[in-house]
């Protein structure tokens, strides 16, 4: 558990590492922090007092230690701390990938449970066929068929922005049709497997009710392959995020990355990076421990 | 050669193998199309994909309300052919995503051969290194790294293709973990073979066809990624047609012309859904024993 828990420090140091690289790559902040006809003096002022004329390691360990205590810099483009700018637009993520997650998995696992046992059914085939269309169709394309479908040719469902229930649901269904058939494949290959074994036949054999002996045997040891499909997925999902927020104008910290990138609003940015790879990282030590809890057999030593 | 050569088939054997299979005959077929498409899109498109032509804007395609007979699938917002930009659109795709996925095979297999056949501290850093570019959130990544060094062809596709090295790296290591096991190896190390040739010459072909597969499935993803990233601006620039592009140009025109996002995308689905399809199936011809995995 300790040791888990201790291979986590490199990837982190290296995460911050490599978030404050790319700022550092970026070029000259003076350039854009300050007027065009800025004299060398003031620029070299400037740069002693923002410490940017120390060597990269120097900087790099003064970002870490202000990353720690959530410091992360002004935003260029507006006068604010970069890290409440990303604040204040996590919620609207957060809302926009929990519904999405929680579609996906009230449509995926009963699908693939369904599909794994009537394997060869239609359901098995029409599961089949979604999970890859789902892993085929481009986030950003599902999205744009989606406000076709929806807000051109029906008018049923407004084309953006984020307030009502109506407007959430294309976007949550959006982000989250890939991990819908995602998870219904994966869900379907574990229960296959799952059914097969030796411990069903005995619930079987001991009289359960077949809905018993699917729901819960089977689909509680089938679940921990999922389990690590969905965290390492959050990945995936933060790639939907900046699509799916551009094309359904969610205001979220996917649009805010892409509007920093147009702006050069690197800090904001560098911001973002870090906290998605951060948040990534602690979802899968997340999983990594709920397998202990799940399966008493894996123990971390 | 091996034991291990000998269950993998030839090139054309294999294409033989895959041409009978109904499903990768379709996929097979409309991979050339692409192909000849990106080769030669003059031949095939109707029209210069640059001429504009402002009376005949947003113009449906044939079955619509507005159209004209000339443009099957309707004009974009400057009045130029759909049909002839995606038919010149498949280059930037395919150029784009095939070298990319060059580049991460190369530099991932050298690595993942490498780490597998030395072991040890060697191995196990980069080990470390692979997860822990995996953990970032590759999307986000490699936008940001565009919009700092600039969306340039040469650009894209290094940057694209070291995004995926960590991916091949993995698959090779593994597969090497077990190919170094094997009889064969044991005989050319004791014939005091050297490191780099055991690795290039005897245990690189027999690791080829996972790495492969794995290749086509990375085209796949390659090609998602170069077209979210020209959705997003972050591409080849216009006004060279790109797929991604293109959709994103509709976007503003959606409520008056459909059809401008919705081709081309459709373009994308269809040659993503093949290169996944053409994975299964290479899959199943070279390893008939994963066959109903």
């Amino acid at each position: 558990m300790i040791r888990r828990l201790l291979a986590t420090v490199p990837v982190l140091i290296g995460i911050s590492f490599i978030s404050f690289a790319l700022i550092y790559l970026s070029g000259d902040p003076t350039d854009f922090l300050l007027p065009v006809n800025t004299p060398e003096e003031t620029r070299r002022a400037f740069r002693a007092a923002q410490g940017l004329d120390q060597p990269f390691l120097v900087q790099f360990l003064d970002f870490l230690a202000k990353a720690i205590t959530g410091d992360f810099g002004t935003s260029l483009r507006f006068q604010q701390s970069a890290g409440s700018l990303v604040w204040e637009r996590l919620g609207a993520t957060g809302e926009l990938a929990l519904a999405a997650m929680v579609i996906a998995l009230a449509i995926g696992i009963p699908g693939g449970t369904i599909a794994a046992y009537r394997y060869g059914s239609v359901t098995d085939r029409a599961v089949r066929a979604i999970s890859l269309l789902g892993q085929a169709v481009p986030n950003f394309y599902l999205g744009v068929v989606a406000v076709i479908v929806c807000a051109v040719w029906l008018r049923i469902l407004p084309s953006g922005g984020r307030g009502t229930v109506e407007q959430l649901i294309l976007p949550a269904f959006t982000l989250g049709f890939g991990l819908v058939a995602l998870i219904a494949r994966v869900t379907r290959s574990c229960m296959l497997d799952a059914l097969r074994q030796d411990y069903i036949r005995t619930a079987r054999a001991k009289g359960l009710g077949e809905n018993r002996v699917v729901w819960k045997h089977a689909l509680r040891n089938a679940f921990i392959p999922v389990l690590t499909i969905i965290g390492l997925q959050f990945g995936l999902l933060l790639n939907g995020v900046v699509v799916t927020e551009i094309v359904l104008s969610w205001p979220g910290i996917g649009r805010l990355a892409i509007q920093s990138i147009y702006a050069r609003d690197f800090p904001v940015v560098q911001t973002i990076v870090f906290l998605s790879a951060f948040t990534f990282v602690m979802l899968n030590l997340m999983v990594d421990l709920l397998y202990v809890v799940l399966d008493p057999r894996i123990s971390y030593k | 050669m091996t034991m291990a050569a000998d269950i993998r088939p030839g090139g054309g054997a294999l294409m033989r193998r895959l041409w009978r299979g109904g499903s990768s005959k379709a996929s097979l077929l409309f991979l050339g199309l692409i192909v000849l498409c990106a080769v030669a899109p003059s031949l095939l498109a109707p029209f210069d994909p640059y001429q504009q032509d402002l009376t005949k804007r947003l113009l449906g395609p044939v079955f619509s309300e507005r159209y004209d007979a000339a443009h099957l699938l309707g004009t974009d917002q400057l009045g130029r052919d759909v049909l002839s930009r995606i038919i010149h659109g498949a280059q930037i795709t395919l150029l784009v995503s095939a070298l990319a996925v060059a580049v991460s095979a190369i530099a991932g297999t050298v690595v993942g051969l490498f780490a597998g056949y030395r072991g040890g501290w060697i191995d196990l850093v980069i080990m470390r290194i692979i997860d822990m570019q995996l953990a970032f959130p590759v999307m986000l990544l490699v936008i940001a790294v565009v919009a700092v060094v600039g969306p340039s062809l040469v650009n894209l596709i290094l940057i694209m293709g070291l995004s995926g090295w960590p991916r091949f790296a993995r698959v090779a290591r593994g597969s090497v973990l077990s190919a170094k096991e094997m009889d064969y190896v044991d005989a050319a190390r004791a014939v005091g073979t050297g490191r780099w040739r055991i690795m290039f010459h005897h245990i690189l072909p027999n690791i080829m066809s996972a790495l492969i597969v794995y290749a086509s499935f990375e085209l796949a993803r390659m090609i998602l990624l170069e077209a979210s990233l020209s959705f997003l601006g972050l591409g080849v620039q216009p006004p060279i047609p790109t797929w991604g592009g293109m959709i994103n140009d509709g976007r503003q025109y959606i409520f008056q012309a459909w059809s401008v996002s919705f081709f081309p995308g459709l373009a994308i689905l269809a040659l993503i859904l093949t290169f996944n399809m053409l994975g299964d199936d290479l899959r199943d011809a070279l390893d008939p024993r994963l066959a109903n995995e």
